[in-house]
This record gives structure tokens, sequence and C-alpha cells, in this order.
């Protein structure tokens, strides 16, 4: 298990990150957390010959109430998300999701931005944010501009961030007291879902976010068009796969992976709804 | 109180394990851990395909590269080995063997096979310059389909003509019939296919080799991480073609084997061969996925296996034939492994002597297997209670009831059965009894009547499994009588010191059993000592050259049993030297609390310490006497071990989403006495959490062209503490006739027992929706349609 030959530079603040990807180019990562890049260095699965670590850019780190949302610096580590009062308070679904990552050791490691930025469908915070509306905020060398989660995602580990772009800031909608569930089907306590479902719902108004649904993370829209126009819970999870385009893998044969999402949102809508 | 101060009644105690001090604080030091300067590193090129001819390799650009000091093909190492790589258990006459090498010369046979490898530097470079090899393959066909095998369709191997290794038939003397005019009598029959899927050990320490050439002289000593040390310097010397005598054995630290670390491998020939060949130390460390891919997978068998049966439900005969997989070359003793099955297919039932048992094993393009914790004995426990449970629901008896009608009644032991084995002693409905009353069996049946009704999406199942296991390898000639290349005797030295601290020489090679903890208890209670002053010493072929090493759960019935009989030749002696300085007659002598005392004169008494010293100056010892207080033993056992025991899992299935909740597992063990139960509980937790693994997790899984899909841990799940149900362990106590020491194996009790007990539980609990059989592991997708197609495909 050892990586092929790379280099390594360490950028302090957000502004010497984005130029040393200016100037490395396509050959260059950043490194955040590692338990994305890592593992797939060390099987070679990705090559790459320059590593810019962020994982210091402190002024990245934090979480702060900004009115109508809240904040989260893109190299906020999992373990913060989980515990922050803030979060817990106006964010509680995105708090808890963030507690079904992996195992404690990944979550001190991990940071929201690596893991949004990864893009990956089975990772269970894209569809969590996109469940709850969040924008992401991508810096570049000519400054920043705004993504809704619903817009970033582009396919299985791509995302619309540009070679030379980093993702600096995660807003997230209050949930102003909406229900919620999260739901994460596993076969192992620390593995990544099989299927597992973001949800929360306030009166007429819902979003559920699948994951591992397809190449990228899903917004069941069906569902919550289903709920506004009436429907019973039942009724409008049995919609939950509406949206998706599961692959088959080990765990789990597209037909089953469609079921899981109608019984898993039936439960996260159950839950959210008591 | 602690142990020094109460140096007797330490057998029985839960003795904390001395070495888990350095275990758990990562000062224990593993093959990878020992620093050798210059060493150079290994790195093999593995076949990318299942089958394919080597067309040419070119290692020009790889052996260019910074630090590589070189890289070599299988055909220009093939001058290196004096034979192919060894195989131990030629089961038949005729069995078929294809030729394997370290490095495979013409043709890669299973994902994974070596085909080229590099010594540099550093591991880095090594891994590098492995990417810079130009392997030219012509792929193959491949073939991973037991039965699709067995059909010859496509030859695996050329110079042997077939993928058929062998055909082994259980023979009953005087039998021949008998079995057929049981099935044609019967009352009820039973007739099922179970597969037990391919396991991948997946010990926590990686494989690792270190191989040191000495200073002048060629002698070698080689470090591995393996369970088999004296094993390995047989094999390595005979299969370099180097003198035996040269050649140092040693295993460090050993972090678990599981059968997985009884073999002798590839990188182990390669390291000692290179290392001769280059006059410097190489040195290899195993990556998790090549541990996957390389390392010995276990299970792996087509078992059909049929029951007949009287009207009581008592059986009458039984039918068994088995297809193994021997993956793609056979190793150590891969093809003695449904061998070891074959004795136990009838469990803890009497049966009369109508078995009919034949086993046929082919060759595949997979990693090859061989024995993995419990080897075979599993797979026929598994086979025999599910078939019990089967029969149970056809008669329409409860699985407990069924089993007590069957079990070998306790006063029949010993117990001469069907297959000429003597089982030495057992209680099964003793067992059997303590299990049910501690999981609560009525109330659970109670219970799942009133929450299994239709419509219910919250299942509850119970699942029993008794088994024997026959273990303690084992009696030589037995061994003999089944062709395996070796006996199955151990060795054992004490030895006391001057200063009456005491060395005890093992031929077991533990890797996470705890010997010294146990070993060093029961010289203590023999001497009368504290455990705190007998040192274990194991391991190393130059400190303990005589052993036949861990498996099979040897190590207590019959290393620990070989220690205790080497205490008593201690004892013996000592008396002579003590009665001599008392001037008494020795069978006047009493010896307890370490000292000898003259029967009636209580102040006339001698400390072991006395004779020890005695012993060592010789100033004053008997007449001819041999100076120094040691004894030897070499033990070969009368028979094998037989423990048993009743495990009862309780299990929730979730029948919207197939997922199988564990609520609670019992287990009752008998492994007659007990040394230190908190071992026998480890043990037991372990081996239990093992199986579970096997019903539930694990498999490893080939695609159509043979590429290993679950070669990392992120595929092949094994559960972790998280995803296990706690384990409550009971026990009985049946102490064994057969040794000193009434002790029995406990080492595989746990994975025996557990996998059909699970899946029992779970078949169950889905019983009432029409499911009859789960395939393992019962995951929650397989589960679901199981469900669904018992439904008649509606949800
Ligand atoms: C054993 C294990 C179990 C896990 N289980 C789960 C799980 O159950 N659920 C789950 O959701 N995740 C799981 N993860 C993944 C974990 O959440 C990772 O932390 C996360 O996916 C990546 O975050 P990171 O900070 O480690 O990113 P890194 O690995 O450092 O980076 C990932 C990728 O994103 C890029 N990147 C990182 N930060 C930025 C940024 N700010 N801007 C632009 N690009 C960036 C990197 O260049 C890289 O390509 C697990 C990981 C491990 C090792």
């Amino acid at each position: 298990m050892i990586p092929a030959a790379f280099d390594y530079v360490r950028a302090s603040s957000a502004e010497e990150a984005i130029s040393l990807i200016g100037q490395y180019g396509d050959e260059a990562k950043f490194l955040a957390g590692g338990h994305s890049l890592i593992p797939l260095m060390k099987l070679r699965l990705a090559q790459p010959t320059v590593l810019i670590d962020i994982g210091r850019v402190s002024d990245l780190s934090y979480i702060r109430d900004a009115g109508e949302h809240i904040a989260i610096g893109a190299l906020t580590r999992h373990m913060d998300v989980e515990n922050s009062s803030v979060l817990r308070e106006h964010v509680p679904l995105l708090a808890h999701a963030t507690s079904h990552v992996g195992d404690p050791q990944v979550r001190h490691r991990g940071t929201i931005g690596g893991s949004l930025a990864h893009a990956d469908p089975a990772s269970d915070l894209p569809a969590t944010t996109l469940a709850l509306g969040a924008t992401y905020v991508v810096t570049g060398p000519n400054g920043s501009r705004e993504v809704a989660a619903a817009d970033f995602y582009q396919g299985y580990l791509t995302s619309t961030l540009a070679a030379d772009e980093m993702l600096t800031e995660i807003r997230v909608p209050k949930m102003k007291g909406a229900g919620w569930s999260f739901q994460k089907f596993n076969r192992r306590a620390q593995d990544w879902a099989i299927v597992g479902v973001a949800a929360w719902r306030r009166g007429n108004e819902s979003g559920v976010g699948l994951v591992n649904m397809s190449s990228v993370p899903v917004l069941a829209t069906s569902v919550s068009a289903a709920l506004a126009s009436g429907a019973s819970i039942d009724d409008a999870a049995a919609q939950a796969a509406d949206e998706a385009d599961p692959q088959a893998d080990l765990n789990a044969s597209v037909e089953y992976r469609q079921h899981l999402a109608r019984v898993l949102t039936r439960r996260a809508l159950t839950d959210a709804s008591s | 109180m602690t142990m020094t101060d109460q140096p007797t009644g330490v057998l029985g105690s839960r003795m904390l394990r001395r070495e888990d001090p350095a275990l758990l604080t990562g000062e224990a030091r593993y093959t990878a851990d020992i620093a050798v300067p210059g060493a150079l590193h290994l790195a093999l090129v593995r076949s990318p395909y299942a089958r394919a001819k080597i067309v040419s390799i070119d290692t020009s650009a790889a052996a260019a590269m910074p630090g590589v000091r070189a890289v070599y093909t299988g055909a220009e190492l093939a001058d290196m080995w004096a034979g192919p790589m060894p195989c131990a258990w030629p089961v038949t006459e005729d069995m078929k063997n294809p030729t394997h090498f370290p490095l495979a010369v013409s043709q890669a046979n299973y994902v994974g096979d070596g085909v080229a490898c590099v010594i540099a530097e550093t591991a880095e470079a090594a891994r590098d310059a492995v990417e810079a090899v130009m392997v030219e393959y012509q792929p193959l066909e491949a073939v991973v389909d037991l039965e699709d095998a067995l059909s010859d369709r496509v030859v695996i191997h050329d110079e042997i003509g077939t993928n058929r290794s062998y055909t082994w038939d259980l023979k009953i003397e005087d039998t021949e019939g008998a079995c057929d005019a049981a099935f044609a009598a019967a009352a009820y029959k039973v007739k099922e296919r179970y597969i037990q899927q391919r396991l991948i050990p997946a010990a926590m320490e990686p494989r690792a080799v270190l191989a040191v050439p000495q200073p002048f002289g060629g002698d070698m000593t080689l470090y591995s991480a393996t369970q088999v040390p004296h094993i390995l310097k047989v094999m390595t010397a005979l299969t370099l073609g180097i003198p035996e005598h040269q050649l140092r054995v040693i295993a460090p630290a050993v972090g678990g084997g599981f059968g997985s670390k009884l073999n002798v491998y590839a990188e182990e020939l390669l390291c000692v061969g290179l290392a001769r060949r280059h006059g410097v130390a190489v040195r290899w460390t195993e990556t998790r996925s090549e541990g996957c891919q390389a390392t010995i997978h276990g299970r792996g068998q087509i078992q059909d296996i049929e029951l007949a049966a009287d009207a009581d439900g008592r059986l009458t005969g039984l039918r068994v034939r088995l297809i193994g997989d021997m993956g793609a070359y056979l190793q150590l003793v891969t093809p003695g492994v449904p061998l070891l099955g074959a004795f136990l297919y009838a469990g803890v039932y009497e049966l009369p002597k109508a078995f009919d048992f034949s086993c046929t094993s082919v060759f595949t393009n997979m990693t090859p297997t061989d024995a993995y914790r419990g080897a075979g004995r599993p797979e026929a426990t598994y086979a025999i209670e599910r078939a019990m449970d089967s029969l149970a629901y056809q008669i329409g008896i409860d699985p407990l009831e069924l089993r007590r009608r069957n079990f070998i009644p306790v006063d029949k032991f010993p117990y001469e059965a069907y297959t000429g084995l003597v089982y030495d002693s057992g209680n099964h409905d003793g067992a059997a009894t303590l299990a049910a009353d501690m999981v609560g069996y009525d109330e659970l049946r109670a219970r799942q009547a009133q929450q299994n009704v239709p419509g219910s999406t919250k299942r509850l199942g119970i699942g029993l499994s008794t088994y024997f296991e026959m273990c303690g390898l084992a009696p030589s000639r037995v061994l003999a009588s089944l062709n395996y290349g070796a006996g199955g005797w151990e060795a054992a030295t004490v030895r006391v010191l001057p200063t009456n601290k005491v060395q005890v020489v093992t031929g077991t090679s533990p890797h996470g059993q705890g010997h010294e903890t146990a070993w060093s208890m029961i010289v203590a209670e023999k001497l009368g000592i504290s455990p705190d002053d007998v040192d274990v010493l194991h391991s190393d072929t130059a400190i303990a050259p005589l052993g036949l090493d861990t498996y099979g759960s040897r190590s207590l019935s019959v290393g620990g049993v070989a220690i205790a009989m080497t205490c008593d030749k201690v004892i013996d002696k000592a008396r002579q030297i003590a009665a001599h300085l008392l001037e008494a007659n020795p069978d006047d002598l009493e010896f307890t609390g370490g000292e000898f005392r003259v029967a009636g004169s209580p102040d006339r008494t001698m400390p072991l310490a006395a004779i020890a010293f005695e012993a060592f100056t010789a100033h004053n010892l008997p007449d001819g006497m041999e100076p120094n207080l040691e004894a030897h033993t070499t033990y070969d056992p009368p028979n094998f071990s037989w423990p048993f025991g009743t495990h009862i899992c309780v299990v929730e299935v979730d029948t919207e989403t197939g997922e199988v909740e564990v609520i609670k597992y019992v287990a009752v063990d008998d492994c007659g006495n007990q040394v230190n139960p908190l071992i026998v509980d480890g043990q037991v937790h372990g081996g239990v959490i093992q199986g579970l693994a096997q019903a539930l997790f694990e498999e490893a899984v080939y695609d159509a062209d043979g590429n290993l899909r679950t070669s990392t841990l992120a595929e092949y799940l094994v559960p972790a503490a998280s995803d296990v149900p706690p384990v409550i362990t009971g026990h009985t106590v049946t102490p064994s006739p057969t040794n000193q020491l009434g002790v029995k194996g406990v080492g595989e009790a746990g994975t025996i027992a557990a996998t059909p007990a699970v899946i029992n539980a779970v078949v169950d609990a889905l019983s009432g929706l029409g499911v009859r059989n789960v395939p393992m592991p019962a995951s929650p997708n397989t589960v679901w349609s199981i469900i669904n197609a018992a439904q008649g495909g509606s949800q």
C-alpha cells in the first residue's frame, strides 16, 4: 500500500492554496483530511504528483450563524460539525448525519469540504446538504462564486469545481423547527451507506436526499411534490426511487436499492412527521 | 490475594494474560518491526489474470530504476528450487498435484499468482519497480464454478489433464449396502445442498518475512509471521535444497493466523533463496490486498447431504457428497481439509454404521484454499445441523427435541462411533439443557408464536447448533492412516534453573492464544511455584528445536499435556535428590506446595529451590545421577480430544429490508477442565464472531472471469465490534479421560458451532413465510430476495 511518488506543499491560507494550485495545475490535488484521497493514492487509483495540504488552513475552519443560514468553513472537521451547538440548534439534520460518517477516527480527520468536493454519491453529506438546499461557495483565482448544491454534482466523483478552484464555504439554511430524520442502511456500522435517506418536513414543505442511489446524490423531488399535494407518507415514499438511477454492487441489486429507498424514505418521513 | 501468595490452585483461575501488556501497548515485536540494516525489500509482480500464458516478461526498465538490486522472472529462478512448493497431505495414491513453484514459469493460474519479483533497497523502490515490469500475457478462459471445473470443459493444468485432484471415500468395513438399505427403509428423508462460500482469513497482522544470512558458514535465520516455524523449517530446507541444520526459523510476535499462517508460502521461499543468492537480508511485508489475493482462502465446498430417519426421527442413515474447491494449486494441507470434516458428519448423534461419504476435489482459477479455523469441521457441523433442522421441520417437532432424541446418551461414553473413532467423553444433553436454560428457550418459543404472525415485519428466529469437535491433532498413527505427511506429537522441556526459576520449552507456536500464560500456570500448579517464576520459550527452532506447532486446537491437549508429563519427570528426579539429602526413602516423601516432606515427620522438609541448587552444583547427588534438574517429553496423544457443546442464537429479521439482527447469543462449550477460563472465554468469543461472520457478512466473491471482487477490507466485510452481539458463555465440564489434565481443545469450537446456529435462526424466523434455506452470507439483499422468492415474487 505505497502510493506513487509525489511532492508536498503546505498552504497556510485559502489564497495561498489557490495560487499554488494555479501554479501546479492539473497534476496537483488539495489534501484536506485525506480520508478519501489517501486510500485512493495507496491503491494507486489516484496518482497526483503534487499534494497541496490545506489541512492547516485554519481560517476556513468555522461554524457561524449568518442569520438565515449557517456558514461552515470547508476545512471544518466532521467532529466539529457533529458537536456544534449552533448546528444542533439550527440544522440538526446535518449535525446528526455527520455523526454517521465512518468512525471517530475518520470524523476527527475528514472535513466537510473534502467530503462534498470529492462528490462521492455514497457519502452522507452531499445528499444531506442537497436535501437541505445548501449553497456552496467556490473560490478561484478570479474570486468567489456560489453554487447551489443541486447544480454542483455532475457525475460520479465529479463536480463543477474547476481544477484551480477550491470549495471554501458551505451555507446551509436554518431548519426552523422542521422535523427531520436520517436513515442510513449499511452492513457494518463504519461503512458507507448501501442506501441512505436524509429528510426534513415542515408542513407542506419537505426535502428528501438520497445517498448512493445514482452516480450523483439525488434529490427525491417527486416525494416532496406528492407530500405538498397532500399525499400520504406511504404514497409519497412509493415514489422515492423515481429520480434515482442506482447501480448494482456487491451489497445490493438495482431492485433492492430502489426498494430500500422507498422503505427508508417512508421510515424517514414517518420519523420526521412525529 | 495475588498468585505469588498462593501458588497452588492456579489451574482454573482467571489469570490475566501475561502476553497482553506488550501487545496492547505496541511493545510486542512482529516480523515487520525487526530492523535489519541493509535488508533488501522484496515485491512481487502478480498476475492480473485468473488464467494466462506468460508470453514474455521484460524486466529491463524495472532493473534500471534507482534502488533496484535485481528483478527475476519465474523462469530465471527455476534453478533456485530443489523441488516445487510442498503439499504434505497426498490424501490418495493417485491424487493429482500440479507443479507449483513460488513464481509461475509459463502460466499464471489465479489473480495474484506471482510471475516475477523485485528486490530493492526500499519498499517504495520495489513497489515502483513492480509497475515497470512489462509482462505480456495471453489470457485464457478461467474456471471458477466447481461443477464446471469438474466437467473438464476447460482443463486448467495441462500437465495433469484434468481438474479433478482426487476422490476420497470414507470406507467403513463391512457396511456395504447399509446406507442404501437405511434410505430404502426410512420413514423420513432429507436431501439438501449447502454452499460453503470461500472466506478470506484476514488475520490482523499481515504475513511478513525476513531472511537474514548469518556471517560466514552459510547459516540462515528466517523470521516469519507463521504458526508453524518447525514445519516451515523442514519444508524450506527441502524446497530450497539447503541443509536443515543451517536454517533457524523464528516466529516473533504473530498477530493471528486462523490457519492462514499454517503454510509454506512463496514469499518465505523467495526471501530465503534470494538472501542466499545475494548474501544480504531480504524482507517482505504483505499488503492487505495481497492478503486477500495471495494468502490461502478457507472453506469453498459444495455439500450434498441426505439424512434417513425412522418414524421417531432417529437417524438411520447418512449420505454425503462433497465437491471441494482446491483453488489453483495444492498448498500445504489443502487436500486434507475435507477429510478432517468427514468424521463429523453425524455430529453428536447416534448413527448406525450406515454412512456413505465421498469427496471429490477440483482445481479452479482462484486463490488456493487451505485450513481455516476449524478446517473441514465447521463445514461438516453446518451440514448436519442445518439438515437436522430440516428434518425437525418435516416431522413437525421442535429442533431441540429432535436433537435430544438423537444425542449419544451420556452413559455410552467412551463411544465407538460409526467411523470407528472413539469419542472419549460427552454429555450432550447436559450442554443442551444448560444452553436452553440460559437463553430462556421455552419463553422464546412462546414469544415467537406471538410475534411471528401474518403481516409482522420483525420476525423472531431461534437457532440451535450442537457440535462435537475432533481436535487435539493428533495420534500419529491415525494421521498415517489418512496419508498425512507428518506426526501429531508435541515436545516439551522443563528446566529448573539453579535459582528455582523455571524455563519451559514448548514446540507449540502461539499467535494470540496465550500459551505463555497457560503453560506457566500448568507448571506453577505442578511444581508449587508462582507462574511469575516460569518463563515459556517457544517459536524459535534454535531454542525449541522439536515441535509440531499450533493449529487444530492441539496446543493444550497435546503440548500442554506434554508439559504436565515433563513436570512429573522433574518431580521424580527431585524426589530422588530430596530422599538422598534427607536420608529418607523416596516413597516416604510427599510433594506439596513446592517442597518435599517426609511423611509423619513434618519438620523434615526440602524445598524445590534447595534441590534445584543441589542439582546444579552436583556436589552431593545420588550415585550415578546426572546433574541438573531438567526433563523432556515427546508426547503422542492416544486419541483426539472431543470437546462439544450447544450454541443458541436468537435473531430478529426485518422482512422489509432483509436485515438480520442477532439479539442474543448463548454458547455452552465443554472443553473439559479449563486451565484458564478467561482464555477459554476469549477463544469462544472470537470463534463465535468468526463463525457468525461467515453466516452474515463474509464471502470472497469472484466474477466469472476469476477476478476477486473483495480484495480490500472495504468490500470483504469483516465485522467489527459494533456489528456483533455480546456472546454469553456457559460451560459444562466433562474432563477428558485420555490425558492427565482432563483437557480438550477450544480454539475452533466457536467457529464450528456459530455458523449453523445463526443460519438456523434466520431460517427459523422466516419459516412461516415459506423460507426453507438461506444461503451464506445472509446479507440483507439475499434475505430480502429469498423472502420475495418464497412469497412468489410479491412483496
Ligand atoms: C474508513 C473510512 C470510512 C468512511 N466512512 C464514510 C461514511 O460512512 N460516510 C461518508 O460520507 N464518508 C465516509 N468516509 C469519507 C470521509 O468522510 C472523508 O473524510 C471525506 O469523504 C473526504 O474528506 P477529507 O477532508 O478527508 O478529503 P480528502 O481526502 O483530503 O480529499 C478528498 C478530495 O476532495 C478534494 N478536496 C478536499 N478539500 C477540498 C476543498 N476544500 N476544495 C476543493 N477540493 C477539495 C481533494 O483534492 C480530494 O480530491 C470514510 C472514510 C474512511 C477512510
